[in-house]
């Protein structure tokens, strides 16, 4: 099972002739299989640590291991390799190709990660359980929010990754939508047992999780 | 596309009319019925000068084997537009005959006859007054292909431009094709200082890279086309870039690399050349029905050998073009391009 452990971690950007310190020496295990909602006001260092974690920035000191392997030894090559096969993401604006259809969204995340071919009978449940399995043809702009939601979640999932990383994933939501959401991404994590990182500033959508960790200015502070 | 298809045009256009305008220099030359060519030494393929003396086709027709020999003299107007003065007799025994489709052959100084292409391109008809470096009054239209386009008296068009007694070609018709070489040889021997071409050698002549400056030219109009194909996919691309940047930071964050996002906006640029490459091939042949009415002088041959020429000089320019938009989209920060709007 998927295992995260970062230890130390800092991340400083230089911002005009300013160093800001977006995370000041974060610890935080997480165990495989176990859904854990981040959540912290504007500034805490979510969005930072959810970056590292996804292996789209570097950290400035400290270690990140996910499955074993130390993200802070990467470059870019190596970051890019992981997120093309260990790390999905889903994101508040959902972040769909526009010009592509649901299907063919989800089949770029293959393509990009060198698969090809039918899909797999589980993939294709998996399809059904998010309910758009009938709409598969339709560009991001024929569906709703909440569908397009659900294509995001797909698409992060097609290639098997060892974690999915949610940022604010209801963000752009109603209550319905952001509920069945927020419904499936729990039922994914006890179905199947995804290890789930969730970004979120809404307490209500953070009570789906096992576990909530809040943040406050680069620290983990509970 | 449009703009693609626009530098393929141009070069296919300037091809087809450089090989048009030769082809039918090349058909009006054969058709002039003669064997043998005597020009001034300072002449080209394309140009002619007047000054050789008349008397020298007399000379001609002294020597052995020849059977009809006439002068003519070409005066330019334009860049592509001459008079040709000939002996009507004369002319029409060695060629066979100037067709007349309507009027007559002319009489006066200041009478023309022009072909059915001339005629049509500048709306003329037997009766119409021409100023044409001079006024003409149209006599007759003859059938294309023989010679020239204009054919006026050759004594009327020395007078009017002052060159008396002058001529810019002698044709020669011999008694036996087979005494060709005989009556060269002996026209070499005794003409040394001009020009002098059987049929078959001239009608060689006719071909780009031996017509000054239209080899040049050529090259010249590749260049610039296929700057403008760079030019146009550059900027192209680099809009596109900029507009889908949050498009790329999202397939950066799905693990797509460097080489991936470059390849997308490659084969992207690939697809528009060949694209661009189908639309200019249309608009050389819509330039060749502009061409056709506007100046039926200039014929335009639709030029098939070009079509690999075209499209590689379209797919270069335009993957040199979507070299740095796509580096630039390749290089571009995942988060920074997600957070784009």
């Amino acid at each position: 099972m998927t295992e995260i452990e970062v230890r130390g971690l800092s991340k400083t950007f230089r911002v005009g002739d300013v160093d800001v310190h977006a995370l000041r020496g974060v610890d935080l295990k997480i165990e495989g299989g176990e859904f854990v909602a981040i959540v912290g006001p504007s500034g805490s260092g979510k969005s930072t640590l959810f970056n590292i974690l996804g292996g789209l920035a570097p950290p400035s000191s400290g270690t990140v291991s996910l499955n074993g392997q130390d993200l802070a030894k990467l470059n870019d090559a190596g970051r890019t390799e992981l997120r093309k096969k260990s790390v999905g993401f889903i994101f508040q604006k959902y972040n769909l190709l526009p010009t592509l259809t649901a299907r063919d969204n989800i089949e770029i995340a293959r393509d990009i990660a060198g698969k090809s071919g039918a899909w797999d009978p589980q993939y294709l449940e998996l399809l059904r359980l998010l309910g758009i399995a009938d709409r598969l043809d339709h560009k991001p702009r024929a569906l709703s929010g909440g569908e397009q939601q659900r294509v995001a979640i797909a698409r992060a999932l097609v290639n098997g990754p060892a974690l999915l990383l949610a940022d604010e994933p209801t963000g752009n939501l109603d209550t319905e939508n952001s509920n069945a959401v927020l419904g499936i991404l729990k039922d994914l994590n006890k179905r199947l047992g995804q290890t789930i990182l969730m970004i979120t500033h809404n307490p209500e959508a953070a009570a789906f999780a096992d576990r909530t960790v809040t943040m406050r200015d680069g620290r983990i502070v509970q | 596309m449009v703009l693609i298809g626009a530098q393929v045009a141009m070069i296919l256009t300037l091809v087809g009319v450089s090989r048009g305008v030769l082809g039918n220099m090349q058909r009006r030359a054969k058709g002039t019925g003669a064997d043998i060519l005597i020009r001034p030494a300072d002449s080209s393929v394309t140009s002619f000068a007047s000054n050789m003396p008349e008397s020298i086709v007399d000379f001609v027709r002294g020597i052995e084997h020849v059977q009809i020999a006439t002068g003519a003299m070409v005066h330019p107007i334009s860049n592509f537009d001459t008079i040709t003065g000939i002996h009507w007799d004369e002319f029409s025994k060695m060629s066979g005959g100037l067709a007349l489709l309507k009027g007559k052959k002319f009489e006066k100084p200041d009478d023309m006859v022009v072909d059915q292409v001339f005629a049509a391109g500048h709306k003329l008809a037997p009766g119409t007054p021409f100023n044409f470096g001079h006024l003409w009054n149209i006599t007759g239209i003859v059938e294309e292909g023989k010679l020239s386009a204009t054919f006026v008296d050759i004594a009327a068009l020395q007078d009017i431009f002052a060159e008396p007694g002058k001529i810019s070609v002698v044709y020669v018709k011999v008694d036996d094709p087979k005494n060709i070489p005989i009556v060269i040889k002996s026209l070499q021997a005794q003409l040394t200082d001009y020009k002098i071409y059987s049929m078959e050698e001239f009608l060689s002549l006719f071909t780009t890279d031996r017509v000054p400056y239209v080899e040049t030219f050529t090259k010249v109009v590749i260049v610039i086309a296929a700057v403008i194909g760079f030019l146009v996919v550059f900027l192209s691309m680099y809009m596109a870039v900029l507009e889908r940047t949050r498009e790329i930071g999202i397939m950066k964050a799905m693990g797509a690399s460097p080489g991936y996002i470059l390849g997308i906006l490659l084969r992207e640029t690939v697809v528009l050349s060949l694209a661009g490459t189908i639309v200019g091939i249309g608009m050389a042949y819509a330039s060749r029905t502009l061409m056709a009415s506007v100046a039926p002088n200039m014929p335009q041959l639709i030029v098939p050998d070009w079509y690999p020429w075209v499209t590689l000089i379209a797919l270069g320019g335009s993957l040199v073009g979507a070299v740095y938009p796509g580096l630039k989209a390749a290089r571009q920060d995942a988060i920074e391009a997600l957070a784009y709007d």
